[in-house]
């Protein structure tokens, strides 16, 4: 196969076009199979195998250690960066495993967006700027109409439109975390991804700030298929179509105790460890 | 309720807290006296030079070439070529400087080698000016034959500079947090883009005000350019990067080695006109820095 992620890019500039909803497309699924990560000699993650929806909220949720954000850290190759980090197992994307050595690991990660737990926009960039700074990654001579389509665009669909349309020019680093995070969001959300990761992308937040995020995330899925990992029970509650449980063992690796809908992992769980864990006995 | 717990403690532990407030009170007075005692001395010679030197400036000092008539003498070839010296170091030192910090901190293999490049640049930056100037003698002088001229100097003394512009880089590099670098990488940017468009833009206050100090060094070395052979006496300016040259820090130790004290004043108005180059040089870093800088929250 000469590009086998052109499938993928061209169901981007599809979705680019129509804004249609995703649940249908089989480009946007994920599929992750025996999955293992590592740091050095240390197994941080065993084995995990579940599939992920499209436009549908997939919750990992698990205590601290677990292995949570190594594993989302996976679906768009960011692992891979730390020294010493690699991968074994595969992960498809739309059928395309993301990990044969023709693809590209930036090519990836502009059709899987990621969210952080801290907000970062980029301190030396505008609002604006940040909102394009993927775009122009990809698009250096993007024309200023484009440019501003692509902004208003994004940071609307961030929620975040009405309080930054009069101060576009200002630091991104000038707001509040909050709307730090949504600009995160319109930022990841500008250069079209298919799949969006959130990696605990409240916890810095305030309980006000972390409501608009997940009415966002509501929103978004739509639109997008999102991963989330989240700390957060009642957070996975409220926004997961499906949830993946993940517990470490005792050499602290972290294996998939269960994979359900979020509706039978919080009312019917099959396993002993997800009713511990969601009942507050152990984590 | 408050008294009583506030009494019980009193009791239980001793704090004593007027002798802690006294202490540090004490530590207050010793560092401003530590700051005095450089600031008066500073001062005390500033203020000598001037007296000496306030005299001889004139537009004519600025605009005359050196002459054995102490009356006559002018730094204008000094004050030229330290003009082109240090845009000649800047042009050279400060793109490899940056590039070599950037490599080392964003690409470079955590390997052995790498920290064995490291440690020597920090090296590097201590040794004494006099040995890049025999080094400068040996390489640029003789063996690329590119006799005593500007070029020579120049490079000479960007070899002085860039260990210290690559060790202040590398600490404004390595500043920019990780996120910064995972939020570029995350939208698809490959490694050369985000050094080039998020982690650089990010370090550039600090790399800025490291390559301003190194440069306010270069600015005052004598010893390596009288090494490699710059004239103490040239009564033209250069017109070409292969023509001889002086500099300010060179004109001033010829003129304070002569016998005549008339040329000693000159040399206070030499250091004058030094001190005034170096500090318009330092404010205009420190407000483009302050102007950059307000910008930039992590």
């Amino acid at each position: 196969m000469a590009d086998p992620i052109a499938a993928l890019t061209n169901a981007q500039a599809a979705r680019a076009e129509a804004a249609t909803h995703v649940s249908e497309s089989a480009a946007t699924r994920m599929d992750v199979e025996k999955l293992s990560a590592f740091y050095g000699g240390f197994q941080a993650l065993a084995e995990i195998t579940f599939p992920i929806h499209p436009g549908a909220v997939t919750a990992v949720i698990g205590p601290s250690g677990c292995g949570k954000s190594t594993f989302i850290r996976c679906l768009n190759r960011l692992h891979e960066l730390t020294p010493g980090a690699r991968v074994t197992g595969s992960v498809r994307l739309g059928g395309v495993d993301i990990y044969q050595p023709e693809i590209d690991p930036a090519r990836v990660r502009q059709l899987v967006g990621m969210v952080f737990q801290k907000p970062n926009p980029f301190p030396t960039l505008s609002i604006y700027d940040n909102v394009l700074a993927g775009v122009r990654l990809h698009r250096p001579r993007i024309s200023r109409t484009e440019a501003d389509e692509i902004a208003e665009r994004s940071l609307r669909a961030a929620a975040l439109w009405d309080e930054v349309k009069d101060k576009l020019k200002a630091p991104g680093s000038s707001l509040s975390g909050g709307q730090q995070q949504r600009l995160c969001i319109a930022r990841a959300l500008a250069v079209e991804p298919l799949v969006l990761l959130m990696d605990e992308p409240t916890s810095a937040l305030d309980p006000i700030a972390t409501y608009r995020i997940e009415e966002l995330i509501w929103e978004l899925k739509q639109r997008y298929t999102i991963v989330i990992v989240t700390h957060n029970m009642q957070q996975a509650a409220r926004i997961a179509d499906y949830v993946a449980f993940l517990l470490s063992d005792e050499d602290r690796t972290g294996r998939l105790i269960e994979f359900d809908t979020a509706q039978r992992i919080f009312t019917n769980p099959k396993r002993r460890e997800t009713e511990d864990y969601i009942t507050g006995k152990i984590g | 309720m408050r008294t009583d717990r506030f009494a019980i403690t009193e009791q239980e532990f001793n704090p004593r807290l007027p002798l802690r407030r006294r202490f540090g009170g004490l530590f207050g007075l010793l560092s401003a006296a530590a700051i005095l005692i450089g600031l008066v001395t500073l001062g005390l010679l500033i203020a000598d030079v001037v007296r000496d030197g306030w005299q001889v400036l004139s537009w004519d000092f600025l605009t005359s070439y050196p002459s054995r008539r102490p009356q006559d003498a002018g730094i204008l070839s000094a004050l030229v070529g330290t003009f082109y010296i240090l845009l000649l170091v800047t042009v050279i030192a400060f793109p490899l400087g940056v590039a070599a910090a950037v490599y080392l901190e964003e690409f470079a293999p955590k390997s052995r080698l790498t920290a064995f490049i490291e440690v020597n640049i920090s090296n590097l930056a201590a040794v004494p000016s006099i040995v890049y100037g025999l080094l400068g003698l040996g390489v640029f002088v003789r063996t690329f034959m590119l006799g005593r001229s500007l070029i020579a100097g120049a490079l000479t003394l960007s070899l002085l500079v860039l260990p210290i512009i690559i060790v202040a880089s590398r600490e404004a590099v390595r500043a920019v947090p990780p996120s910064i670098r995972e939020a570029g990488l995350a939208l698809g940017a490959s490694p050369w883009q985000t050094a080039r468009y998020f982690v650089l833009p990010a370090a550039f206050p600090g790399i800025l005000t490291g390559t301003i100090l190194a440069l306010a060094r270069a600015i005052g070395e004598t010893a390596p350019l009288i090494t490699i052979g710059a004239l103490t006496y040239v009564a033209f300016t250069p017109k070409s990067l292969f023509d001889p040259f002086t500099v300010l820090p060179i004109q001033i130790f010829n003129w304070v080695s002569r016998p005549q004290p008339a040329f000693h004043d000159r040399a206070a108005g030499g250091i004058i006109v030094l001190l005034a180059v170096l500090l318009l040089f330092n404010a205009t870093a420190i407000l483009l820095r302050a102007r950059l800088q307000r910008k930039i929250r992590f």
